[in-house]
């Protein structure tokens, strides 16, 4: 297999506070990679690392993150705008927040079309239609005349992810991308990734905290704790034969449908010591995180 | 948020209106000073002084006076001016274009610089042009714009006299102009040297009005627009690989305009009030200077005349910007 | 105890949090040296602030060549400027004091009233706002002088007439916020009156926001003297006032552009004195104010 994504001792810190400390991560071309971790273990940032969008007070300090043979970190800023958009894009998390509010739906789907592809005026109306058809939105042309204020949550996210589809990216970052979605709609935006993954054979990097959303689209995963993976593998051998502890205890403290009844085991807090040098960093990195 | 909303402001601004008209009329009527022992020739004899003030109507009861004067002015008339002698509608339309094109050209200043003031300092966040900002900000805020114009008058018109600062014309200019809008005329006819003449004549005291006015909007401006670059939709736009400076032209600035032109729209009020102050100052001939005027004369009429066209022209400000925040807001404008 | 005291831990925290601030100690020399100049003024003018001398108008400055005894040099009547400046110091300070205090009791009172009142007693005040803030204010003031008359006392009823809006409209917002406050309904339970409440209890903690808005509409006050004078509508242009040194100096600015200049200095550095006074004491005294 050929890999889009390769990370290789990735270090990166907010202020003084370390928080990623080593990450390598490699994902395969058409092949859905999920990144399994809690709030605050630094798996946002990865994502964010790789796009080059992160926030003002982090810095890479150490590492390589290569993308299609082109090293990003060393990349120039403009260089890197040409790749973003065209190459590789974002479904973000919160769809309410992530479309601006003050633009109709048709602009904010037809500019990346324009910006990055070219396309004209009519072209790119076009184009934008197509997509909301392949993300199964029912009248488009309605909803490209629309404000994002009237459309629901998941209806928001499906046009968020036609327009990380727009410009045919090889790679897309998918941020915890049903989270903010009530249970129903979660299933269906999952089957849509998935199925558009897999007709136009984009890699994703699926972070999320949710092992069975993890279950439901990944074809490898890697989980991170305190900024470091502690285990990597296909989905499938993850889910059958856990290798790290945290792992194992992540999966005792995550609820299963396929068994129902089973009791839930709060990650242990000595497991989480030893992981790291001390409670406190633990903590504060938790709190800098969410704040970030 | 349709028209009977706007309807309903208007409405509201009826009795604000006429609160305004009986203050200013009361307020008037315990003048110590005599109006028209200021109008009436030396050697005048007391019957002339009663037949003027039977003319004027001031020997009427207070109540019967601002009945009739409110319903002349519901009818349009304002009345004549006791020192000028001439119908106060007529004059306060003759003075009113000049006044308009100063706060309008003023206005423009102030937002233009102060955009541009918040776009840059948001730009190069972090580095040293923000600090020029927020200083300059920090000072054209502590200073009011009579001072400015004081200032500008000794700088740019005495130390380095670049830049008339009296009037609105060369007094040699004779102009042909069927209006008193000037500077739309001229542009619209194309008289370039008029144009250019009228605009030096202009820019001193529309910068003197535009300074405080500015500095409300680049700091309103600015901190709206870091906050709307800190949202969801930004990330989206830089990972679309969007420029910066496109990102806050075309994705922060139309979201972080709503709330500065809700703030500063109090301020515009500001600017128009402190055109009395300015005009005066550079002896330019609109209603504020005409205002001064009236006061110092104790010309009543024309004093009522032109307060109610300021409280007039406040509550207009009022609505106007109110319906600007509607038409940038999609989800107030569909609510 | 106002909760604002106790948050300044001590009073020697306060005033080390004081003198540490920049604009405090800027704004409070400015203000330190308009007060002594102000007291001073019949020591440290060299001459008659009224004294005229026809053979001596128009002197220029002493750095511009002028006569060693008049060091600012001199007006279009011969009346030494330097003098003139300092005696206008002392109007300038009793109009700020004078007017922003007796603006402040009464928009604080207005406020207070209509904040913790409600009902009828906030419509009336609430809506006369509105009404006031529909009048340009450099204007109404303008007014206001003329009707009343020129001088000084009625300089000072015109400040307090327009600008007691600025202080009702913030107080009010303010007791809107501290009456829901858990000390309030504390004091309700225990029965104490409804002016007790007021006076005792939520005033004092309203004292940092009203020294703030009072340092800056000292600012203003001086402003608006200087605006009135300029207009002539404030003393007889006699009076040796900074407003009417502007005026007269705007008449021979081409000739002596200092004359003009030099009150507009003295007003901006007051001006600036007290809005750094202002803002530092905001900075200090509520930190929850602080933008």
């Amino acid at each position: 297999m050929r890999a889009v994504l390769d990370i290789d001792d990735l270090h990166l810190r907010i202020g003084r506070m370390p928080v990623l400390r080593g990450v390598d991560l490699t994902v395969e071309a058409g092949q859905v990679h999920g990144l399994v971790g809690e709030s605050g273990a630094g798996k946002t940032m990865v994502g964010r690392a790789v796009l080059g969008i992160l926030p003002s007070a982090a810095r890479i300090t150490d590492g390589h993150v290569t993308f299609a043979g082109i090293d990003l970190i060393n990349l120039p800023a403009a260089s890197r705008r040409g790749l973003l958009g065209r190459r590789m894009s974002m479904i973000p998390q919160d769809p309410m927040t992530a479309l601006n509010p003050v633009y109709r739906i048709g602009r904010q789907l037809t500019d990346v079309l324009r910006h990055s592809l070219g396309l004209g005026r009519q072209a790119a109306r076009q184009r934008a239609l197509e997509l909301l058809e392949q993300v199964r939105i029912a009248e488009p042309g309605r909803v490209l005349r629309q404000y994002p204020h009237e459309l629901s949550g998941g209806m928001r996210q499906r046009v968020l992810i036609a327009s990380a589809f727009a410009c045919g990216p090889e790679f897309i970052i998918a941020d915890e991308p049903t989270t903010a979605l009530d249970v129903t709609v979660q299933r269906e935006i999952l089957r849509l990734i998935r199925k558009l993954q897999q007709d136009k054979g984009t890699a994703i990097l699926f972070v999320t905290h949710d092992l069975g959303v993890v279950a439901k689209i990944c074809d490898r995963v890697s989980v991170i704790h305190s900024g470091r993976i502690v285990e990597s593998g296909t989905a499938s051998q993850l889910f059958a034969v856990p290798q790290h502890p945290y792992t194992k205890a992540l999966f005792a403290a995550t609820p299963r449908y396929d068994r129902p009844g089973n009791r839930l085991v709060p990650v242990p807090r000595q497991l989480t010591l030893r992981l790291l040098e001390d409670a406190a960093a633990y903590d504060q990195r938790r709190r800098m995180l969410r704040h970030a | 948020m349709s028209g009977s909303y706007f309807l309903r402001r208007l409405l509201l601004a009826v009795p604000t209106l006429f609160g305004v008209a009986v203050i200013v009329f009361v307020l008037l009527r315990v003048v110590p000073g005599d109006p028209i022992a200021m109008m009436i020739p030396p050697g005048a004899g007391a019957d002339d002084i009663e037949n003027l003030r039977r003319v004027y109507g001031l020997d009427q009861p207070m109540l019967v006076q601002f009945t009739r004067w409110l319903s002349d002015v519901a009818r349009g008339d304002f009345g004549v001016s006791i020192n000028l002698r001439q119908d106060v509608g007529r004059l306060v339309l003759s003075r009113l274009p000049a006044s308009l094109e100063l706060a309008v050209v003023a206005t423009a200043l102030a937002v233009l610089s102060g955009g541009l003031l918040a776009i840059a300092g948001v730009y190069w966040r972090g580095r040293w042009p923000e600090a020029v900002v927020d200083g300059l900000t920090g000072l054209t805020l502590a200073i009011p714009d009579f001072l400015w114009g004081l200032v500008f008058i000794l700088v740019l018109g005495v130390l380095l006299p670049v830049l008339p600062i009296s009037g609105r014309l060369d007094p040699r200019q004779a102009i042909a102009f069927s209006s008193q809008f000037y500077l739309a005329e001229s542009l619209l006819r194309g008289e370039f040297r008029v144009l250019g003449m009228l605009f030096t004549h202009l820019v001193l005291p529309a910068a003197a009005l535009a300074l405080p006015l500015m500095a409300v909007i680049a700091r309103m401006l600015k901190t709206s627009l870091s906050e709307a670059m800190t949202q969801d939709y930004v990330l989206v736009a830089r990972v679309k690989g969007f420029t910066r400076g496109r990102i806050i032209l075309r994705e922060a600035l139309r979201n972080a305009m709503i709330p500065t032109v809700t703030l500063t729209g109090v301020q515009f009020t500001f600017l128009v009030g402190g055109t009395v102050l300015v005009e005066r100052i550079f002896s330019y001939p609109g209603i504020g200077n005409m205002a001064i005027g009236a006061v110092i004369s104790r010309d009543l009429p024309l004093i009522q005349g032109l307060i109610l066209t300021f409280a007039a022209l406040f509550i207009a400000i009022n609505l106007l910007v109110d319906l600007t925040t509607v038409m940038l807001n999609p989800r107030v404008r569909h609510g | 105890m106002a909760e604002w005291v106790r948050r300044s831990a001590s009073r020697g925290g306060l005033w080390r949090a004081l003198a540490g601030n920049g604009r405090v100690v800027f704004g409070g020399i400015v203000a330190l040296v308009l007060v002594v100049v102000a007291v001073a003024a019949p020591v440290l003018a060299p001459h008659d602030p009224l004294r005229q001398d026809l053979l001596d108008s128009l002197l220029p400055p002493l750095w511009a060549g002028g006569d060693p005894r008049y060091l600012l040099g001199t007006d279009g009547l011969g009346r030494d400027i330097f003098s003139r400046l300092i005696f206008g110091a002392r109007i300038a300070l009793t109009v700020a004091v004078i007017a922003a205090s007796l603006a402040a009791l009464l928009g604080t009172l207005l406020g207070l009233m209509a904040g913790y009142f409600g009902r009828w007693v906030d419509t009336i005040i609430s809506r006369l706002v509105d009404i006031w803030m529909a009048f340009p204010p450099v204007l109404l003031s303008i007014v206001l002088v003329a009707v009343i008359g020129a001088g000084l006392q009625a300089v000072i009823i015109a400040i307090v007439i327009v600008d007691w809006t600025r202080f009702c409209r913030v107080v009010r917002a303010e007791v809107l916020v501290q009456r829901e406050q858990d000390y309030v309904t504390s004091a309700v339970t225990i029965g104490l009156s409804r002016w007790r409440i007021l006076l005792g209890e939520i005033l004092p903690n309203l004292v940092p926001v009203l020294l703030v808005l009072l340092t800056l509409e000292m600012g203003i006050a001086v402003i608006v003297e200087a605006i009135l004078s300029f207009v002539g509508l404030s003393l007889s242009s006699d009076f040796p006032t900074w407003g009417g040194l502007i005026q007269e100096g705007r008449q021979y600015v081409y000739q002596s552009w200092w004359i003009m200049g030099l009150p507009v200095a003295c007003i901006i550095v007051v001006v600036l004195g007290f809005n750094a006074l202002g803002d530092g004491l905001r900075m200090v005294l509520d930190p929850v104010m602080r933008r």
